[in-house]
C-alpha cells in the first residue's frame, strides 16, 4: 500500500465521534414535557398505522410514505421551535405536520383526496401544507426543497425577524445539488436555517454505503464552514437538545446548522415496499426495532415511576382514540361529504 | 415621449418597481456589483443597496429555490438568469416549486415572483447558448410567459409581471437589448394576456412575439411596398394567449403565418394553429404556415447561423405562399 493510501485508509477507518446522548435535563426532569413528547410520538405512530390500513383498504392511492421509527426526531424538533418558526419538508410528511399540530383529521382527509384535506385533496400525502402553522410542505422532489427553506430563511433575515426555518431531508439527499448549493448560500449568506438529515440508512431501496463516499454525513457541514453536529434521534432529548443548540445559533447569531439523526424506518420506504426482505433482513429490522424510540421514552418514564402499567397500557393501545385522533379513522372519514360547489379545477392561479 | 433602449426600459421598470414595493428584491449572477451581465440592473446596487439587489454564486437551481422560499413568506423575488440555457439548470423549482406551488397547497401559497433573463440566440454563440424556451415554459399550468418585443412592452410587462401574484417567466432578447423606441415615463404597464397589432393590413395576419415581432415588422414593410398589407399580431405574452387578436385577425385576412424564433416540433407556433384551426377552420383560405428555426442545434459558423434561424425573407416566402403569389 502507498503512503496515500495508507493515509486513507486510515481516514476512512477512523472511528466516527460517537453520536451525543447527553440529552436534555431540563426536559428530562419535566413530566409534562415528557408525557406530551410521547403523546407527539403516539399520534404520530397509531395515525401512520391507520394510514397503512387505509391504503391497504385502498381508501388512500398514490405514493404513501410512512414516518414509523423516526417519530423522536418530529416530536423533539417541533416541541423546542416557537410557532411563528418555519418548517419545510420533505414527502415523509404526515409525522412532522401532526407534530407540529396540523389536526390528523385535515392531514387524513388529505390523504383520502378530499376538500377538507389540509391541502383540499390537491397535494395528497407528500404534499402537506398549513400556513396556520408555518408549515411550508411538504415536498415530492428529493432535496428540492433544501433552497427553498434557505429562502425562507433568507425572507427572515430580509425582514429582520428572530424566526428559524428548520429543513427535514433524508441521508440520500446529501448527495444531489440542491443540497450543496443551499448550504452554500445559507453559511455563505448567514442564514437562520436548522439543515437536519434523517439518516434512516436507506434512500428508497438503496443502503447509505453504496449511494455515499463518506457515510459521515455530519461532515458535509465542514464544506461550508457551518456546525455540525450528529445525534442518535431514537433518543428523543438528544434530539431536543441537538436541535435546541442550533435553533438557538439562528436565532441569536443568524448561523445555520447541519444536523445529522440517526434513526431507522420500521416501515418500507413506501407502500409499495415490504419493511424488510429485499434491501434489508429481517434481522436487521428487529435490531433497530428495539431501539423504538416510543418504548424508550416510555421506559424512561416508568423508570421514573409516573406511569402506572395501567396507564403505559393506556397509551401505547392500539388504534387508541384520543381527543386528537378522533374523526380519522378510515370509515369515518369516508362518511363526511364535500359540499364544495366549485369548478373542477381552481387555484391554479391567482385571479387578476 | 422618451426614447429608450430595450435595456434601458427593463431597468426603469425594476427601479421604479423596486421603489414601490419593499418586498421586491432582485436576485441572480452578476446583477450587483458587475452591474449585470446585460447592464440591465446598472446603477441598481448603488440605489437599493446589498440588500435588494443580490449577486449569487453560480448556481441557478438555488437561488431560484431561495425565490420560491422567499415567494412562500410573501418576499417578491425577481430572478434573474444571465440567459435561460443556463435556466434549465434551474428549471426544477420554476416547473415544480413556483408553477404548483400554489396549487398542491389548496391555494395557501401563492407565488409572486419573476424569472427573468434574455432567451434565444444572439450571434455565433452557437449551440448551448441559443435556444429559445418558451414553447417548454408555455406549456406548464400555473406559469405565465411574457415575451415582450419592443421597449414599451419591456417595460410595460415587467411593471406587470413583478406585481402579478403569480411566477411569471419573462423572456428578454440578447439583441434586442440595444435596440429603441419610444416608452412611456412613469406609471405605465402592459397587461399580462393582452395581443397588440402592431402593423394592420387585409391581406394575411402574421402571428409573432418576442425578437421576432422585429423581423415580422421587416416583413411587413417590405411586403408593404409590394402592395401586400399585412396585419402583425403580437402576442407579447405566450401563456395566457391572446386568441381573440388571433382569431380577429384571421377572420378578417383569412390567411395566417405564424413567425417563432424556436423550434418547430411542439412549438408555440403549432399551438396557434391549433387555436386557429378550431375556431377559423371556415374563415380560412388557405393553410397557416409555421416559420421557425430550422430543426438542428444553433451551428456556430456564420452562414450556417444564418440558414438555421427565421428571418424577413422566411416570413415574407410564407406570406406569399399562403396568398398563393408568386
Amino acid at each position: 500500500m502507498t503512503d496515500v493510501a495508507t493515509e486513507r485508509a486510515e481516514l476512512t477507518a477512523k472511528p466516527q465521534p460517537a453520536p451525543r446522548k447527553n440529552g436534555d435535563n431540563a426536559a428530562r426532569g419535566d413530566p409534562a414535557i415528557r408525557k406530551e413528547l410521547l403523546r407527539s410520538m403516539l399520534i404520530q405512530r397509531r395515525f401512520e398505522e391507520r394510514c397503512a390500513e387505509a391504503y391497504a383498504l385502498g381508501k388512500i392511492g398514490g405514493f404513501c410514505h410512512l414516518y414509523i421509527g423516526q417519530e423522536a426526531i418530529s416530536a423533539g424538533t417541533m416541541s423546542v421551535i416557537r410557532a411563528d418558526d418555519y418548517i419545510v419538508t420533505s414527502y415523509r410528511d404526515h409525522g412532522q405536520a401532526l407534530a407540529r399540530g396540523v389536526s390528523p383529521r385535515a392531514v387524513m382527509a388529505e390523504l383520502f383526496g378530499r376538500i377538507d384535506g389540509c391541502s383540499k385533496g390537491k397535494g395528497g400525502s407528500m404534499h402537506i401544507f398549513d400556513k396556520s402553522r408555518n408549515f411550508l410542505g411538504g415536498h415530492g422532489i428529493v432535496g428540492a426543497h433544501i433552497p427553498l427553506a434557505a429562502g425562507v430563511a433568507w425572507a427572515i433575515k430580509y425582514r429582520a425577524g428572530d424566526q428559524v426555518c428548520v429543513c427535514f431531508f433524508g441521508e440520500a439527499a446529501v448527495n444531489i445539488g440542491a443540497f450543496h448549493e443551499a448550504l452554500n448560500m445559507a453559511s455563505l449568506w448567514k442564514l437562520p436555517a436548522v439543515f437536519i438529515i434523517e439518516n434512516n440508512r436507506y434512500g428508497m431501496g438503496t443502503e447509505i454505503s453504496r449511494a455515499t463516499a463518506n457515510e459521515d454525513v455530519r461532515i458535509r457541514a465542514a464544506a461550508y464552514n457551518m456546525t455540525g453536529e450528529s445525534v442518535d434521534a431514537q433518543d428523543v432529548f438528544a434530539v431536543r437538545d441537538a436541535v435546541g443548540r442550533a435553533v438557538e445559533l439562528a436565532r441569536k447569531e443568524s448561523l445555520p446548522t447541519l444536523i445529522e439523526m440517526r434513526t431507522y424506518r420500521f416501515m418500507g420506504h413506501s407502500m409499495s415496499d415490504a419493511a424488510s426482505g429485499t434491501y434489508r433482513t429481517r434481522e436487521e429490522l428487529e435490531e433497530n426495532m428495539k431501539r423504538d424510540p416510543i418504548l424508550l421514552l416510555r421506559d424512561a418514564i416508568s423508570a421514573n415511576g409516573e406511569l402506572a402499567e395501567g396507564d403505559l397500557a393506556k397509551l401505547t393501545r392500539k388504534p387508541r382514540r384520543s381527543r386528537r385522533t378522533r374523526g380519522t379513522s378510515p370509515t369515518r372519514v369516508r362518511s363526511l361529504r364535500s359540499k364544495s360547489s366549485r369548478p373542477t379545477f381552481w387555484s391554479i392561479a391567482i385571479p387578476d | 415621449m422618451a426614447v429608450l433602449t430595450y435595456r434601458d426600459a427593463l431597468t426603469q421598470a425594476l427601479r421604479e418597481e423596486l421603489v414601490r414595493d419593499e418586498r421586491v428584491f432582485l436576485m441572480g449572477e452578476e446583477v450587483a456589483q458587475y452591474n449585470g451581465a446585460y447592464k440591465v440592473s446598472k446603477g441598481l446596487l448603488d440605489e437599493f443597496g446589498p440588500k435588494r439587489i443580490v449577486d449569487t454564486p453560480i448556481t441557478e437551481l438555488g437561488f431560484a429555490g431561495i425565490g420560491v422560499g422567499s415567494a412562500m413568506v410573501g418576499l417578491r423575488p425577481i430572478i434573474e438568469f444571465m440567459t435561460w440555457n443556463f435556466a434549465l439548470l434551474a428549471l426544477d423549482q420554476v416547473v415544480n416549486a413556483a408553477a404548483k406551488m400554489l396549487y398542491m397547497s389548496g391555494g395557501q401559497f401563492p407565488m409572486p415572483m419573476v424569472f427573468r433573463g434574455p432567451n434565444g440566440s444572439a450571434l455565433q454563440l452557437s449551440a448551448q447558448h441559443s435556444q429559445a424556451w418558451e414553447s417548454w415554459l408555455a406549456h406548464i399550468p400555473g406559469l405565465k410567459v411574457c415575451t415582450p418585443g419592443t421597449p414599451a412592452d419591456a417595460k410595460g410587462l415587467l411593471k406587470s409581471a413583478i406585481r402579478d401574484d403569480n411566477p411569471v417567466v419573462f423572456l428578454e432578447g440578447e439583441m434586442l437589448y440595444n435596440t429603441k423606441g419610444e416608452v412611456p415615463e412613469g406609471e405605465y404597464t402592459v397587461p399580462i394576456g393582452q395581443a397588440e397589432l402592431k402593423r394592420e393590413g387585409d391581406a394575411c395576419t402574421m402571428v409573432t412575439h418576442g425578437k421576432m415581432v422585429l423581423v415580422a415588422l421587416q416583413a411587413a414593410d417590405a411586403l408593404a411596398k409590394e402592395g401586400i398589407a399585412i396585419d402583425v399580431v403580437d402576442l407579447r405574452t405566450v401563456r395566457p394567449m391572446d386568441v381573440d387578436a388571433i382569431y380577429t385577425s384571421v377572420r378578417k385576412t383569412n390567411r395566417a403565418v405564424v413567425l417563432e424564433e424556436g423550434w418547430e416540433i411542439c412549438g408555440v407556433g403549432g399551438q396557434v394553429v391549433d387555436f386557429i384551426q378550431r375556431e377559423c377552420f371556415d374563415d380560412l383560405d388557405s393553410p397557416v404556415l409555421r416559420v421557425h428555426q430550422a430543426d438542428a442545434p444553433m451551428p456556430y459558423a456564420k452562414n450556417l447561423e444564418k440558414a438555421a434561424k427565421p428571418d424577413a425573407a422566411k416570413a415574407i416566402a410564407a406570406v406569399k405562399q399562403v396568398m398563393y403569389v408568386d
